[in-house]
């Protein structure tokens, strides 16, 4: 049976009957401190709310391919809820394929698909009757380099995906500062919401993607490198804001930086050549390899 | 490091003095063909300048042409004619234009988009004489010479402009703001219209305007679909239309001195009139984009 949240007719219901359940609206009460704190002061009150029910996703026996060309090569992954797990690998051995398959990106490319099974809890998101733009609207993306609309002001740019999917809801405001907070960018833009957003920074740009993944509300997040265009300061301010936002999501994240891997995951998967070599609570794979190539792979022996 | 030779080291001095000839040569020929360029625009422009600006005035502007044997007289009616054909034009052309370039670089498939490409191109050499012919053979023969021929005549000459830019023009935009709109779950033709147009609109806006300057000054099909034109003022395009680009030719053909200058004037008013509109076009752009940088 399909799951209402993957059927076509999700924005009508959702706009009409059905008031947004407490798990999918995450942090309910106002936040009266975040207001006046700038920057991290968000860290401290707004992203914690208490821990939702979180969803997972586990892939089985997945291909994808471009053309004849085979990057991943029959891979199962549990991603469990709410934690982060981190995907490491050497460049082109298919971690930002695989990951693309689960919101089923990868087959936007021309001439690329994919087979096997995504599931989302318990739903199979590669069925004949999902609708590809629900999968989307649940499993959110934050792409490598920032990519703000750059005709849209800031706040435009976090509204957008609400706007867009039709799903605009009459709160559409709160949604957007509530966003900008989650992702400690509200002290830094709440005077200049109408100003450009490719005005920012390049990690403010970044954060400011995220705030516009998370304003649609979804419910697993994945990120393809999100850090690899940032400095070392932007970068630690995007990895804690992924440790809050596992509070609320299951977080994937591909990253080239080991030592990013062993700061935000829970677990991480060290993929080869399109297959998964080892999955490990992220401190026994980077301490105690049960895989050679892993071994090699973390002490810099090779990729 | 200590001690300073005379003579420098043979890999330290470069090219060839012959390498270094040819060089500043080709430097030369290049910069040479681009002042050449610039020179014939000078030449044209100041020309048309100096022989049309004798005539001009604003009765010229205003007043119809006057009838045979009578001084003075201007090209209101040209001036409307043009005014209407290009409006109406541009108001078949521009939309369908878009679309065309909407789909071969947003929806087709990469085969589909060539082959509209290519189409395009030929469209785009067709000599528009034969266009004037293909209008007159389908509308105006059996019938009678009207504006709305003439404005389809421009129309086709118009379209593969438009399109064609509106295709480069949108083939420039980041692909990574497609796939964020997508990744958001937003339907494609959504993402097309308020991500992806917007972006590309100064491209846009400058594609349709160069269509606009180069369906102005077109001749050869007006001659055939919309040239025999009333002298009063009409904004009727039930019937045909007088246009500057034909006044213009009918003026050169004349055996009266006072009317080559009259030509020289209308060939003036023509070309500072698609110069301020593309002026025009930018400044718009300008402005929002300006708007948008806050």
């Amino acid at each position: 049976m399909i799951q209402p949240r993957l059927s076509l007719k999700r924005n009508r219901e959702m706009s009409s009957t059905d008031p947004p359940t407490e798990q999918e609206q995450g942090p309910q009460a106002p936040e009266p401190r975040a207001e006046e704190s700038s920057g991290s002061g968000a860290a401290n009150g707004a992203g914690r709310a208490k821990k939702s029910a979180g969803h997972q996703v586990s892939i089985t026996d997945l291909h994808a391919y471009y053309g004849a060309t085979e990057a991943v090569k029959g891979i199962g992954i549990e991603f469990p809820p709410n934690e982060v797990t981190a995907i490491i690998g050497p460049s082109g051995c298919g971690k930002s394929t695989m990951v693309r398959c689960i919101n089923r990106m990868h087959e936007e490319i021309p001439g690329a698909r994919a087979e096997g099974r995504v599931l989302l809890d318990d739903q199979d998101l590669y069925a004949p009757e999902i609708d590809v733009t629900a999968v989307r609207r649940l499993i959110g993306m934050v792409f490598q380099k920032p990519n703000p609309f750059p005709t849209m002001s800031i706040f435009d740019n976090v509204a957008s995906g609400l706007r867009l999917t039709g799903n605009r809801g009459e709160n559409l405001r709160e949604r957007v500062h509530k966003s900008l907070r989650a992702v400690g960018l509200w002290g830094e833009v709440k005077n200049r919401l109408e100003s450009p957003g490719i005005g920012l920074s390049g990690g403010q740009q970044q954060r400011l993607c995220i705030a516009r993944t998370i304003a649609v509300e979804p419910e697993v997040i994945l990120m393809d490198e999100p850090c690899s265009a940032l400095d070392p300061i932007a970068t630690l301010k995007v990895e804690e804001l992924i440790d809050e936002l596992k509070e609320q999501y299951t977080i994937v994240i591909v990253t080239h930086n080991m030592q990013q891997a062993a700061r935000v995951a829970d677990s991480t998967v060290f993929m080869l050549d399109g297959q998964v070599v080892e999955h490990a609570p992220t401190s026994e794979l980077f301490t105690m390899p049960k895989d050679e190539r892993t071994e090699r792979y973390v002490t810099g022996k090779f990729g | 490091m200590s001690a300073t030779t005379e003579s420098p080291s043979p890999r330290l001095l470069g090219a060839s003095p012959r390498r270094k000839r040819v060089n500043r040569m080709m430097e030369l020929l290049s910069s040479l063909a681009a002042g050449l360029a610039v020179a014939v625009l000078v030449i044209v422009v100041g020309s048309v300048l100096i022989k049309g600006v004798s005539a001009l005035n604003l009765s010229f502007l205003t007043e119809t042409p006057a009838p045979f044997g009578v001084a003075g007289g201007g090209i209101a009616n040209s001036i409307v004619g043009t005014f209407l054909l290009v409006v109406i034009a541009s108001a078949i052309a521009v939309p369908v234009g878009l679309l065309i370039g909407i789909h071969a670089s947003e929806f087709a498939r990469p085969r589909t988009s060539n082959a509209v490409k290519f189409a395009l191109d030929i469209l785009s050499g067709v000599p528009t004489i034969v266009t004037g012919i293909f209008i007159f053979g389908l509308l105006v023969a059996g019938h009678q010479q009207s504006g709305y021929d003439g404005s389809v005549a421009l129309a086709i000459i118009m379209l593969p402009i438009v399109a064609r830019s509106a295709q480069e023009v949108l083939q420039l935009v980041p692909n990574s703001l497609r796939e964020a709109a997508v990744a958001l779950g937003i339907a494609r033709w959504r993402m097309v219209l308020r991500v992806v147009l917007p972006t590309a609109a100064g491209g846009l806006i400058t594609g349709a305007v160069l269509g606009v300057a180069r369906v102005a000054g077109e001749t050869a099909p007006l001659l055939l679909t919309s040239s025999i034109a009333s002298n009063a003022v009409s904004w009727n395009p039930g019937q045909a239309l007088s246009s500057i680009p034909v006044t213009i030719f009918t003026l050169s053909e004349s055996a009266n001195p006072a009317d080559h200058a009259r030509g020289w004037a209308a060939a003036l008013v023509l070309i500072v009139g698609v110069l301020a509109l593309s002026v025009f076009a930018r400044s718009l752009h300008e402005r929002s984009r300006r708007r948008l940088r806050g």
